[in-house]
């Protein structure tokens, strides 16, 4: 009773939290309306009669439509639609609808060999021709693939696609791995290029689609890999950490994605499932503005960066065992750097710096120089319900060097429009820094742009270096052989940003689900690209 | 009560709510391009380029009253728009998740009348027994638990612990079961008092004692005499507590991961997603007013005194 109670009280304090936002809808009534579904393809009856067993699957993750840059991540991970490019467990690329690609020896001409056989959910043939049409839809949306220097796409035979650019760009391969370069048949786009339907190549189709909530996939007969053991998945998105932890504790779900701390510790008992953990390339950051008059000192971000107790963080709000040492956590090779001096606290050495610069204490107890007090803003979102905890967290540790922080809990796309009107001084999120397999794509996005508008909106705001960005440059045009110096220009990059600290690295991210006993055995991807249905076996 | 006033009132609520609803929407602090982006895109994939992309597909520069002014004409040929979220179509939206919403409403109060009246009507006709005593305890008891107390603890009970029903979700009919009762529970406690308050007039009256005198059964004095007068407060009651059930159905659906009009309008006005918290909003009110019409009428017929 005790143990219901405890329970209850900390799930009633989550809820109060929450109720601010219902309270701005619970507005009103009704009419009398049927139910009917979106339903995209009704033909469930085709399914393999042999297995009526159903994988369920929750996550917090809405569907919001049918277009790939909408809930493309999620086909994805449902295996419902491919990629020309794949990646494995390690950050390896490796093929996909393309079985191989090379590049002319002035690295302007991609030859990409399509895989042959291979068919859409719809019955339609893959072909150059229309990985053409989609890779053309898909350039003219936002996404990465607009950074890409493409001159031109064109299929040169049925299974032979060229990419000509007009500079070179060495990790264009990798840039065909992401969701939003999917390959749906064209059938599946209106006159605008906006897809109607998911109608991709994978395992799985799509068995019925119910926005916002709820997804059926079935295994797709005619696929040209092997045929998966699971045959048929359901994919719910319930927004609230702790309802997906009771779903996995009541035994409805096989796989529970997204676990808070205090509901991974709870299920820790459970006898019904087992939890599982992934590092996975996404780094909690502190966003510093470097044009504030006190930001824009090296020393100052640096004493920002002694203050915080990471280890702390780490093991008392997300319940990790330790931060993040340095921005790339380890299992993003190469770019993570073993030997670079580890971020640490030391909150003694971070006062002596900011009175060096200056900033010195008043009888409030926070700083000031030449008139102005070092008051800040930190903008957060709750999204993530970590974020707000560990905003917290540095108000506290901020104080004790004499920095006033006021924290903005926010929508989260006041952190790129803040970057953008330059009224941002702090932010803290959560960055995926592999939105590419390979995170030369994000490190230019964020790190590098001009001198006129250095930085990018989830990265770096106000630090540019010329060099650096010059050598990022660099890099993805020629790749990553090793500098004259014989080291790795990843690492070497890394401790660039280890030295200036444009953001301040906080934590490393896992990603945390139950995995239910009725199934034998799991892979979790770190890369978040795949559920990883297609190599589920069942316990029985 | 006349038809064309009641028109006129419709007309009014719709003008209103839409007004209402569009100056909220444009006086919210922020962005509308970044919110629009936001929403549809991620934090992951949002960037200056998705907001520019946004402004420009959806004109939003050129804003401004215009705005309403093609929304009123859309109204007027019972258009809605599309969302700005999910590009479709702003009806199929609210058809779809105003239907859940519905759905879940409608068999909470089938439950809630299969618990509350009868159990008011056997404590009113013994008012001050031990029914009574308890049943005013217990009603009580769960019209102060707040809607997702007592959802956690059906959910820790019978699903966590028991194992019987699904914690969360939705598609499957023994997904009603639960959230429908947390909602129908609250129900029952009111409507339970209210016909135990209105069963004990009954019986004070000097109608019921002569009804009785002159031969009548209990049964046959309730049918004849008693039922009339405890419908009428119930009627009135139901038809006001409709507005109750959805705002429970909101906190309702977040625990149940119900996809319901009360998620959908949350994460549209998050998102900014204008035409279709304009639609819900109008859909809501224009079900208010035809909900108190067909109460009226309900009451009209229930209590003809006064009607020439």
């Amino acid at each position: 009773m005790v143990k219901l109670l405890s329970r209850l009280r900390w799930q009633y304090r989550t809820f109060l939290h929450d109720r601010r936002q219902l309270a701005v809808a619970s507005v009103a009534l009704s009419l009398a309306v049927v139910q009917p579904s979106h339903a995209q393809d009704a033909s469930a009856a085709q399914a393999s009669a042999a297995d009526t067993r159903r994988l369920e699957i929750v996550a917090p993750f809405d569907i919001k439509g049918a277009d790939p840059l909408l809930s493309g991540i999620l086909f994805q991970r449902m295996q419902i639609v491919e990629t020309l490019v794949e990646v494995d467990a390690t950050g390896e690329l490796q093929p996909g609808l393309a079985t191989d690609w090379e590049v002319s020896d002035d690295g302007l001409e991609w030859r990409f060999t399509l895989r042959s056989g291979v068919q859409f959910h719809d019955g339609s043939q893959l072909d150059a021709e229309v990985a053409r049409q989609v890779l053309e839809i898909a350039s003219a949306k936002p996404g990465l693939l607009k950074s890409v220097p493409v001159e031109r796409i064109v299929a040169e035979d049925a299974q032979t696609l060229v990419i000509a650019l007009s500079e070179p760009f060495a990790a264009l391969p990798a840039y065909l791995a992401d969701y939003r370069q999917q390959i749906l048949a064209p059938a599946a786009f209106d006159e605008t290029g906006t897809a109607q339907q998911v109608i991709g190549t994978g395992p799985y189709r799509m068995l019925r689609m119910t926005p916002p909530l709820s997804l059926e996939v079935t295994a797709f007969e005619d696929y040209w890999g092997p045929q998966p053991e699971v045959r048929q998945a359901r994919y719910q998105a319930v927004s609230r950490a702790e309802g997906r932890a009771l779903i996995a504790e009541s035994g409805d779900a096989d796989f529970t994605y997204g676990l808070d701390p205090a509901s991974r510790q709870r299920l820790s008992q459970s006898p019904r499932v087992t939890l599982a953990a992934a590092a996975t390339p996404r780094t909690m950051l502190l966003k510093v503005n470097a044009n504030h008059p006190a930001f824009q000192d090296p020393a100052v971000r640096r004493a920002l960066s002694l203050a915080i107790d990471r280890t702390a963080i780490a093991q008392v709000v997300l319940r990790y065992p330790r931060g993040a040492s340095q921005l790339f956590p380890p299992m993003v090779e190469g770019w993570h750097d073993p030997a670079l001096p580890e971020l640490h606290q030391d909150v003694a050495k971070a006062r002596a710096l900011l009175d060096a610069a200056g900033w010195k204490v008043a009888e409030d107890g926070i700083r000031h120089k030449d008139g102005q007090r070092l008051a800040i803003s930190l903008i957060t979102f709750s999204d993530r319900p970590e974020l707000p905890l560990v905003a917290t967290v540095l108000e506290r540790q901020f104080h004790a060097i004499g920095i006033q922080t006021r924290l903005d809990i926010t929508n989260f796309s006041a952190i790129p429009a803040g970057h953008h009107d330059g009224s941002l001084d702090m932010a803290l999120f959560a960055r995926n820094l592999a939105m590419v397999p390979d995170p030369i794509g994000n490190v230019l996005s964020d790190y590098a742009g001009t001198p006129e508008a250095p930085g990018g909106d989830w990265g770096a705001m106000g630090w540019f270096d010329a060099d650096f960005t010059a050598e990022l440059e660099r890099m993805a045009r020629e790749g990553y052989g090793p500098t004259p110096a014989g080291q790795d220009p990843r690492a070497q990059a890394s401790g660039v940003i280890q030295r200036a600290l444009p953001v301040i690295p906080i934590a490393w991210y896992y990603q945390n689900l139950a995995i239910s006993n009725r199934l034998q055995s799991a892979q979790v991807d770190p890369w978040e690209r795949s559920f990883g249905l297609s190599e589920l076996r069942w316990a029985q | 009560m006349n038809l064309p006033s009641r028109l006129l009132q419709l007309l009014m609520v719709v003008l209103m709510v839409g007004g209402a609803s569009y100056l909220m929407m444009q006086s919210l602090p922020g962005d509308a391009a970044w919110r629009i982006a936001a929403g549809r895109y991620g934090y992951d994939a949002l960037d200056a380029a998705a907001a520019a992309s946004v402004r420009a597909e959806l004109g939003l520069e050129a804003q401004g009253g215009l705005h309403f002014l093609y929304w009123l004409g859309d109204i007027l040929r019972l258009e809605l728009g599309t969302s700005l979220i999910s590009g479709e179509s702003v009806w199929v939206e609210i058809r779809h998740q105003l239907g859940n919403s519905l759905s879940l409403a409608g068999a909470a109060l089938g439950i809630s009348l299969l618990i509350g009246p009868p159990l008011g009507l056997l404590a009113g006709l013994r008012a001050g027994g031990w029914l009574d005593r308890s049943l005013l305890a217990v009603c009580s008891l769960l019209r102060a638990t707040p809607q997702f107390l007592l959802a956690l603890v059906l959910i820790l009970l019978i699903s966590v612990e028991m194992g019987l029903l699904p914690a969360a979700g939705h598609g499957e009919p023994q997904h009603f079961i639960l959230p429908a009762m947390t909602l129908a529970l609250g129900l029952a406690a009111v409507s339970a008092r209210l016909v135990r308050d209105a069963m004990a007039a009954v019986t004070q009256t000097a109608f019921h004692d002569f009804a009785r005198w002159k031969g009548l059964s209990n049964a046959q004095t309730f049918w004849r005499h008693g039922l009339r007068h405890v419908a009428l407060p119930l009627v009135t009651y139901l038809g006001l507590q409709f507005v109750t059930l959805v705002e429970g159905v909101v906190v309702i659906e977040s625990i149940f991961g119900w996809p319901g009009i009360g998620h959908a309008l949350v994460h549209a006005i998050f998102s900014r997603d204008v035409p279709m918290v304009q639609g819900t909003a109008l859909v809501l009110g224009v079900g208010f007013v035809l909900i108190n019409l067909l109460v009226d009428l309900l009451g009209r017929q229930l209590d003809p005194r006064g009607v020439k």
